[in-house]
């Protein structure tokens, strides 16, 4: 049952809890006590909301930023990772295999914002060899959603 | 002049959906519940498999049956899916959709005067199409007292001498009546003892709900031989515009029924073809996605129903629910309008599907559950108004 609520609720986390138990055909109850746990358990970790920034007129840029780093003796990245990830303007985190450490993404108001967070903050940890910042132009699909209108129902009205 | 027409056609009565197509389509703002194929797009994989069979230049005919390995996935799926076994040189051919395969196989099987026993309500299709094979359809009426599912004792009553066909259309449109095994096994022993075919309509194998899967006739003892499988890509896999479809039989039918392919057809479209191969191979688990939402909606508008007091037997199989709607006193189809004309949503009159759908309405569940919730608000509303 958790893996059917998990595909409900990542697409539409404000779905109406007794609706969802009707579709998954089981007592309410029992949606709510497994959202619990989840949340307990951390599986949940948060509901957002998706935004077209684009639509918004409110500025923004979001950068994504290759870090080389040189893992530390006994904590491997874990402690580097944290040492970044712990910025608030930071908004992922990830370890990548390849050519690179991490892959960070970071939201400001402005170029000169997150070009400042790099220069001042990130490349100076000691244990960064070295960073390169990929600026997003256009957000095409994110969370699985397309950020364009949404598709018109092209069928016919009546079919047999 | 002489009268331009064959009196076979012009006596075949257009489709009663019709109708009812053209009031709905002049309103705006109507909320349609009245669809027969599905609400998602065809999965990214397959449409993209079809554009690049276009980049490469394969635009060119097939083989009449169909590609090879068209074929050869259709064994393997029906293996999987039907488990039953099939040569994909001799016993399987690929057409215009499955409304095509019904046609040619009623062509290549009946002679003047054989009767082939329909079951209705039932897609719109099998009456002319047997009439235009130079049968003679016989209505078997389901009842609404078995959930519309056909039983042993219904087909031995419209057996004649003459009969020579029988339709099965399960999972079934308008009424999401599914078969049980139990049912099926004693269908086929009737089947058998009467010496008679069948026409396995399986368009809808794949959506079916519940603890039972979907069995298939020709998975019975002594059935293969004797039944015909229709199946295509339209409701699976969301595919209904590539016009696709298959049969699969006794390669003595299906040798007549490339006969007639060839001539009227030539071959199903190439480049639905390819991107259908990609269906049968990496499409599984789209199946499975859309099958879940399916099942959602349909538990949900059953819920909503019982809510209503509205008299709706659960449904198993496809994408409609087929509520009773007896009680007000009206016929189907004037329900229908009324419906249409106070709250602007459209459903499909039971009738559309044969007499014995008088006092039900289909209802299309595949829509949105957004709009689905809409659609029974205003659904409510009408009715509570015409208790009052």
């Amino acid at each position: 049952m958790r893996e059917k609520i998990l595909a409900f609720i990542e697409k539409n986390s404000r779905i109406d809890l007794k609706e969802l138990a009707i579709m998954l055909g089981v007592d309410v109850s029992a949606v709510v006590n497994e959202l619990e746990a989840m949340e307990n358990e951390h599986i949940i970790c948060g509901y957002h909301t998706l935004i077209n920034w684009e639509k918004t007129g409110i500025e923004k840029v979001t950068a994504m930023i290759e870090v080389r780093v040189t893992p530390q003796r006994g904590m491997g990245f874990d402690k580097v990772a944290e040492r970044i990830y712990n910025y608030p303007e930071v908004e992922s985190v990830y370890l990548i295999s390849g050519g690179f450490d991490f892959m960070v993404t970071l939201e400001g108001r402005t170029l000169r914002e997150v070009s400042q967070f790099v220069s001042e903050k990130l490349s100076p940890l000691d244990s960064v060899l070295s960073t390169k910042t990929n600026f997003i132009l256009k957000k095409y699909k994110d969370h699985g959603t397309i950020m364009t209108e949404p598709a018109k129902d092209e069928r016919m009205k009546i079919t047999p | 002049m002489r009268n331009p027409l064959s009196k076979t056609i012009v006596e075949i009565e257009p489709s009663g959906i019709r109708k009812f197509f053209d009031v709905v389509n002049e309103m705006e703002d109507a909320i349609s519940l009245g669809v027969g194929e599905p609400d998602f797009d065809t999965p990214w994989h397959i449409r993209d498999e079809g554009i690049y069979s276009l980049e490469k230049g394969r635009t060119f005919y097939t083989s009449n049956a169909g590609l090879r390995e068209l074929k050869i996935e259709i064994a393997k799926y029906m293996e999987r899916k039907c488990h039953v076994t099939y040569d994909f040189n001799h016993e399987i051919i690929v057409t215009v959709g499955g409304s095509e395969a019904i046609d040619i196989a009623m062509r290549a099987m009946l002679d003047p005067g054989d009767e082939v026993l329909i079951p209705q309500p039932s897609f719109v299709c099998y009456p002319p199409c047997a009439t235009l094979a130079n049968g003679v359809p016989v209505i078997i009426e389901l009842q609404a007292e078995n959930e519309f599912c056909l039983t042993a004792e219904e087909v031995e009553r419209a057996i004649t001498p003459k009969t020579k066909l029988l339709v099965l259309p399960f999972p079934n449109n308008p009424t999401g009546s599914v078969m049980s095994r139990k049912a099926l096994e004693e269908i086929a022993e009737v089947v058998i003892r009467h010496d008679l075919f069948v026409l396995s309509d399986e368009i809808y194998a794949e959506l079916t709900y519940g603890e039972e899967e979907h069995v298939s006739i020709a998975s019975l003892p002594g059935m293969q031989e004797r039944t015909i499988v229709i199946n295509g890509f339209s409701k699976a896999y969301a595919m209904t515009g590539w016009r696709l479809g298959y049969a699969c039989g006794p390669a003595v039918i299906i040798e007549q029924m490339l006969k007639i392919h060839q001539f009227a057809i030539m071959s199903a479209p190439t480049t639905s073809q390819y991107a259908a191969v990609e269906a049968l191979r990496n499409g599984d688990e789209d199946i499975l996605r859309m099958k879940e939402e399916y099942d959602g909606r349909r538990r949900y508008l059953l819920h909503r129903f019982r809510e209503m007091n509205l008299e709706c037997f659960e449904p198993y199989g496809a994408f409609y629910i087929f509520p009773c709607i007896k009680e007000f006193g009206m016929t189907s189809e004037e329900f229908a309008e009324k419906l249409l004309e106070s709250e602007k949503v459209a459903v499909v009159p039971g009738t559309a599907f044969g007499a014995s759908g008088e006092g039900f309405i289909r209802i299309s569940y595949a829509y949105s559950l957004e709009d689905l919730k809409k659609a029974l608000e205003r659904i409510e509303a009408f009715i509570t108004k015409l208790r009052k």
